[in-house]
């Protein structure tokens, strides 16, 4: 299990490498990489300010890996997130999963990265050219989460 | 000995303040007394705090709920819906 908050960019080869390492068996490995785009709500985006909440940040995706390793046959979890100030373009989340078997691997890394959304204490403030404003919270992403306690694998 | 408060995001910039210290009293005991508290300082509290739906609390970095019982020393804090990812 391994999580890491930080401001520097990530590689997902070197990452995944890491992963992978004298682990023979391994036979799948699922990777979610999330991207900071140029529009949102229907205006420009020119930079991301990520805030977040340190001491839970931590507890709250050590306890998310926790639950998707008791709900699904997998080996490796990585989830690497970024804070501070992001532009279009950049990578701003990893979130890698390693097991035995694909379809286990799949489901979790959309389970990790669903809860991350909804629960994990993170907070994006965008420059558009109106002015900074902080990011809404989406139902979808609540929708998205909500699934997984209904639909069990 | 208290509780400290820690504001986030939207929620420390509408407010002006990031973290402060509120001693435990009687009638303030849980996280929903705690938000009434809060409210009850007047109409800026009250419009950052009064709808339920764009509040989150935690204590001691979990995700609370408004009967969630507060002790001496507990950290809570406050903050909008998350946005990470």
């Amino acid at each position: 299990m391994s999580i890491r908050v930080q401001e520097a960019d990530f590689d997902l080869s070197t990452e995944i490498a890491a992963l992978r390492q004298a682990r023979p068996e391994l036979g799948a490995v699922v990777a979610f990489i999330g991207l900071v785009r140029d529009i949102n709500a229907g205006a420009a985006v020119s930079e991301l300010m990520l805030e977040h909440y340190p001491a839970m940040t931590q507890k709250a995706l050590e306890s998310i890996e926790t639950q998707a390793k008791q709900r699904w046959d997998i080996d490796e979890v990585l989830v690497i997130h970024r804070v501070g100030r992001l532009l279009p373009t950049e990578q701003i989340v990893l979130v890698a999963v390693a097991g035995a078997h694909r379809g286990p691997a799949f489901q979790a890394c959309e389970f990790i990265m669903d809860y991350l959304k909804t629960q994990a204490p993170f907070w994006k403030k965008e420059q558009t050219p109106d002015g900074a404003r902080w990011v809404d919270a989406r139902s979808s992403d609540d929708a998205a989460a909500q699934r997984w306690t209904q639909d069990l694998p | 000995m208290a509780l400290t408060v820690l504001y986030f995001a939207r929620l420390r910039e509408r407010l002006g303040l990031a973290q402060e210290g509120i001693a435990l009293q009687p009638n303030l005991t849980s996280v929903g007394d705690l938000l009434n508290y809060l409210r009850a300082r007047g109409p800026q509290w009250q419009a950052a705090l009064g709808d339920e739906k764009v509040v989150r609390v935690a204590v001691n970095q979990d995700l609370a709920q408004n009967d969630t019982h507060l002790k001496d020393g507990d950290e809570v804090a406050l903050f909008p819906p998350v946005t990470g990812g």
